[in-house]
């Protein structure tokens, strides 16, 4: 224990007492150890002068960091319908065999813990899994096999095969972004040439708005960053790509990194931001080794440090902080609370982050691939970006195609490509059912393929999963149900209790003991989630059993038993162990089933 | 208005399944309103007219959760007789007090109760067929039924009961001003 004190006092050193470093200091503390045992929060606690509680409703918060201690090999299994529809559910229950262990517990002699997690982001080279937090993709039966032993053998995970750590980008269709060469730098040497506020200008000509989902016009939030009262503002680049479904950032970080920096430091050169932050999900750290070194390259080259490009005046640097679990932070607000170290809870707007954000300092949070995009704006100006797209949906979009398609991958289409045209060029055969936008998007029905993707008609942050006739679209509103239930922050009663019943009356209808009755009680909850919730996780929640409910009616009605009320459990069952206390067997000591009501 | 036909009587039947008539202490705290009330309603089953079994009725109120068999037979008689079914009190909605077995299991309860307690000699756990048996976990009564309308409270004061109920006898549907509206 004296071992796991010294190793959390290591961790709190290295980033200079700085209480808002604490998330950082768990995730590095638990690296050293392997789980956060009481004696390092109670340390780090003391260390960072911050109530022992705080920390350890820090450490409680992400799924990632533990507080028991876990398998020397943590495996945890991707749990998106799409790992689902490619087997990982048998693949994962084969591992436990071959590990002996069940799903949520730890092996008898602790090397190893399986368990599911939210989406990897790896939906087009799944399924996928982490093991220690690093990910391994394209798992079957043969890799499954290997792992196991590896696992027996105890194999530290540097000495596994690389082939299983491959990730592969996957880009299927190159529009302006993915098809042009870039060269480091030259962005940015275009958008000072014009000056702070003519960069600025050229980028509200671009009507550039953001791709993390809500669509809101970058120039807009970067003019009132620039605007706000106080000199110390910051660029924040969320790379917290938690959507299930969604994984063309990952894409971007790892071929274009250097356009999304640039784009922090365009950022930057329009507000007069001197700090950057980049937040990335914790299951892409195998990026972070990346993304640092590219760092340092444009330290080397002047593009980032004091005096950007022989600028007086123009110094900017950035942070990589690493997430631990929790797709609500990629909400902007939870973000900026997980950067300054705490639970990721949603704060209440306005204030709005670029006039009060990280640490009450006026903060620009931009998407991955919205700061990627600035450097074509940059580079070819406003006008000929929103040449492209629609009027209001200027530009491309990057979509990551994943599910019942020959070709999945990431795609770049200008906006307002239509549905049908992207199913046809991903080689999906009998599309019967496309979720655009991840779990919180629209579910779109056959009938609709039609629609076009831009922020007038089909809104997305970038996922579009096919699902074909084989699929019951039912089951898939309850993998997402089952995500938002685990993905919920716990902080309002909308949300914490409201997706918990949901995920219990999805789970009712499925195992077969539905009513009618349970319908209009999940319409009702459909309705307190969406008007009652904290943020837009809670509230959007319920969109794809609204939208499946609507569309795909009798994937739900099919399931019903009963036209009034069912209970959820055998009533007859529940009294069994009463009956074997007693040794009775007499009428009076069942439950007639057929008498329910 | 005047010419419109008089409204018959409103029938009611109340009845506490795994609860302490704690509810239907609070539903006598209406005082003198209780006259009122009785000029439009009359009582089917309820501790209150000491019937045995429920005929059909306008609303029937439910006390208490669902620990037993016979929770389960009364609870479903009150089911198909009432037009509509409140759940009335804490244990009702959440299961309450009694709920706090369930994260004990039942025959560890039993045999510690019955046969291991100290001074309990040839103990045995009860088996005469008139006892009901226990249902192994204590259920709100939502779990097992469909209910109508849910009054929290435990218990819910005699105004919040008669505030509820007028409005439901009013046609109006019935919403628990906030000092009205508590779980404890």
């Amino acid at each position: 224990m004296h071992d796991a004190e010294r190793v959390a006092a290591q961790a709190v050193e290295r980033h200079r007492r700085e209480p808002s470093q604490l998330l950082q200091v768990l995730v590095e503390t638990q690296d050293a150890i392997g789980y956060l045992p009481a004696a390092a929060l109670t340390r780090i606690a003391g260390l960072l002068e911050l109530p022992r509680s705080r920390v350890e409703g820090v450490a409680g918060f992400y799924s990632f960091l533990h507080t028991e201690p876990v398998g020397r090999f943590r495996i945890l299994f991707s749990d998106n319908i799409i790992d689902r529809m490619l087997g990982s559910r048998a693949l994962m229950e084969r591992l436990c065999r071959r590990l002996g262990v069940s799903p949520g517990q730890v092996s008898p002699g602790g090397e190893a813990s399986v368990d599911i997690t939210s989406c990897t982001g790896m939906g087009d080279q799944g399924p996928a899994i982490l093991v220690n937090g690093v990910a391994v993709t394209r798992l079957d039966e043969a890799r499954v096999e290997r792992i196991a032993a590896l696992v027996h053998a105890g194999t530290p995970l540097a000495a596994w095969p690389a082939e299983f750590f491959r990730v592969d980008d996957n880009i299927r269709r190159r529009g302006a972004l993915l098809g042009a060469d870039f060269v480091p730098g030259s962005a940015l040497q275009a958008a000072m040439k014009r000056g702070r506020n003519g960069w600025l200008e050229e980028m509200r000509v671009s009507g550039l708005r953001g791709r993390g989902g809500a669509g809101f016009t970058t120039a807009v939030k970067w003019g009132a960053c620039r605007d706000a009262p106080g000199a110390d503002k910051v660029v924040v680049c969320n790379a917290d790509e938690g959507e299930p479904g969604t994984f063309k950032d990952r894409v971007l970080l790892a071929s274009q990194a250097d356009r999304v920096i640039e784009g922090m430091t365009l950022a930057a050169w329009a507000t007069g931001a001197r700090q950057g932050l980049l937040y990335l999900r914790g299951e892409y750290r195998y990026l972070l080794k990346h993304l640092r070194a590219v760092l340092a390259v444009r330290r080397a080259a002047g593009l980032l440090g004091a005096r950007i490009l022989g600028e007086s005046g123009f110094d900017f640097d950035i942070d990589i902080h690493l997430g631990a679990g929790a797709y609500v932070c990629g909400e902007e607000t939870a973000l900026l609370e997980s950067l300054e170290g705490k639970r990721g809870t949603p704060r209440i707007r306005p204030p709005f982050p670029v006039t009060h954000g990280y640490l009450g300092r006026p903060t620009v949070v931009n998407n991955v691939e919205t700061l990627a995009k600035t450097t074509l704006i940059a580079l070819q100006g406003g006008a000929a970006f929103a040449a492209t797209g629609t009027p209001q949906s200027t530009g491309t979009k990057l979509l990551s195609i994943s599910g019942d398609c020959a070709y999945s991958g990431v795609y770049e289409y200008p906006f307002g490509v239509t549905i049908e045209h992207v199913l046809e060029d991903c080689g999906a055969h009998d599309p019967q059912v496309v979720q655009v936008g991840g779990a919180s998007g629209v579910t779109i029905a056959s009938h609709e393929f039609h629609r076009r993707i831009a922020f007038e008609d089909v809104p997305t942050a970038g996922a579009f999963m096919v699902f074909d006739g084989r699929r019951d679209p039912f089951e898939m509103a309850r993998n997402f149900v089952h995500f938002f239930a685990h993905e919920s922050c716990g902080f309002c009663t909308p949300c914490r209790v409201g997706t918990a019943l949901l995920k219990g009356y999805m789970d009712k209808l499925a195992s077969g003991k539905g009513a009618k009755m349970d319908l209009a009680d999940i319409e009702w909850l459909d309705r307190l989630l969406k008007n009652a919730s904290h943020c837009g996780l809670g509230s959007s929640a319920p969109n794809p059993v609204i939208d499946t409910l609507l569309k795909f009616r009798p994937a739900y009605e099919r399931r019903l038993v009963s036209l009034d009320f069912k209970p959820a459990f055998d009533l007859d069952a529940a009294l069994e162990t009463a009956r074997r206390m007693t040794g009775r067997d007499d009428p009076a000591a069942h439950l007639d089933r057929r008498e329910e009501v | 208005m005047s010419d419109s036909i008089p409204m018959p009587r409103v029938r009611v039947a109340t009845t506490s399944l795994a609860g302490c008539f704690g509810c239907h202490m609070s539903f006598l705290d209406m005082d003198e309103r209780l006259l009122d009330l009785a000029k439009v309603v009359e009582f089917d089953r309820s501790p209150l007219t000491d019937i045995k079994h429920c005929g059909p009725c306008d609303i029937g109120l439910i006390e208490g959760g669902v620990c037993n068999a016979e929770n389960v037979h009364v609870l479903r008689e009150f089911r198909r007789n009432c037009k509509t079914l409140v759940a009335v009190g804490a244990c009702a909605i959440n299961g309450g007090l009694p709920a706090q077995r369930n994260h004990l299991d039942l025959g560890d309860c039993l045999q510690q109760v019955y046969v291991k307690r100290d001074g309990v000699e040839d103990g045995g756990v009860p088996d005469d067929p008139e006892l009901p048996l226990l249902l192994d976990r204590v259920h709100p009564i939502h779990e097992v039924v469909r209910v109508d309308y849910f009054i929290p409270g435990c218990p819910p004061s005699g105004d919040a009961i008669w505030t509820f109920l007028t409005d439901l006898i009013g046609g109006r549907t019935p919403r628990l001003p906030h000092p009205l509206l508590h779980f404890d």
